[in-house]
């Protein structure tokens, strides 16, 4: 069924791995860094899942259940201090976060 | 299925750029969301059947609704300029095109076929409660944490006490 090489898979996580990184280095919105860092997460997964692929084991798609409840707990978190930044900052531009010194 | 593989990893790639460089914020989101879609299809042609299904009802449905309702609730289409200089984005460009190469070439092209058939959600699940029922329970673990912190930090803040407390130990 499944003709597709290892590397293929592999090499489309590592491209979907990296347009998140750039995402996250360049744009400063609180909202997108966040959806940046779920680009990743998910680029890791389907690293995951390529592997266990290779093998026809379930191991690699357990492992994606994991970082996908890790994925759900952060952005629940991120969310809510995107809304609290939001709150005191009036803005949600990263960059504002050197008011929180101290 | 090659095809399909090949077909949906380039809609995923195309449309992961375009979530990254969108000024609209409602706009990138719902890019994200054909992303996720395109990589649920790359799972099912990878023989996952039940990680593309968990990926749209998780990912595409949860998550992305999260993300919708934060933006709603924030208001941002009123906010700062969300676009950063193109001068920006040369230096994270050229040092992430290095990465991206080193990693081509650490993956190599051996062409290892990957197992042909599918493994279905029976196998998962007997995985998943099995030997990683550990991880299982720590999932749920964090998720609660996350669940608390999540309403802590988000809940409104109380109306601040007027007196100080230490304030008022001193003139007592």
């Amino acid at each position: 069924m499944a003709a597709v090489s290892l590397d293929h898979g592999l090499i489309l996580a590592a491209i979907l791995f990296v347009i998140g990184f750039v995402g996250l280095l360049t744009r400063r919105n609180l909202i997108v860094a966040l959806a940046c860092i779920e680009i990743m997460l998910n680029a890791a997964g389907l690293a995951f899942v390529v592997a266990g692929a290779r093998w026809g084991q379930a191991d690699g798609q357990v492992m994606f259940l994991f970082v996908l409840a890790m994925a759900a707990a952060e952005v629940a978190v991120g969310l809510a201090l995107a809304i609290r930044f939001r709150q005191s900052l009036g803005r949600l531009d990263v960059d504002d976060a050197d008011e929180m010194k101290g | 299925m090659t095809a399909l593989f090949y077909i949906a990893a380039v809609v995923a790639v195309l449309a992961t750029v375009l979530v990254i460089t969108r000024s609209n914020l409602v706009h990138a989101l719902l890019y994200l969301v054909v992303s996720l879609f395109a990589v649920a299809v790359v799972f099912y042609t990878l023989g996952a059947p039940f990680v593309a299904a968990l990926e749209v009802i998780v990912y595409a449905g949860a998550i992305m609704m999260l993300f919708v309702f934060a933006v709603m609730l924030l208001n941002v289409s009123a906010d700062s300029p969300l676009r950063v200089p193109r001068s920006a984005w040369i230096g994270p460009l050229v040092l992430v095109a290095v990465l991206l190469a080193e990693l081509v070439y650490g993956i190599g092209l051996s062409n290892h076929a990957l197992h042909a058939g599918e493994v279905g959600p029976q196998q998962v699940s007997a995985a998943l409660f099995g030997p990683y029922v550990l991880g299982v329970e720590l999932a749920s673990m964090l998720l609660l944490a996350a669940l608390i912190g999540a309403r802590h930090i988000a809940a409104q803040p109380e109306v601040p006490d007027t007196e100080d407390p230490a304030g008022a130990r001193d003139e007592g």
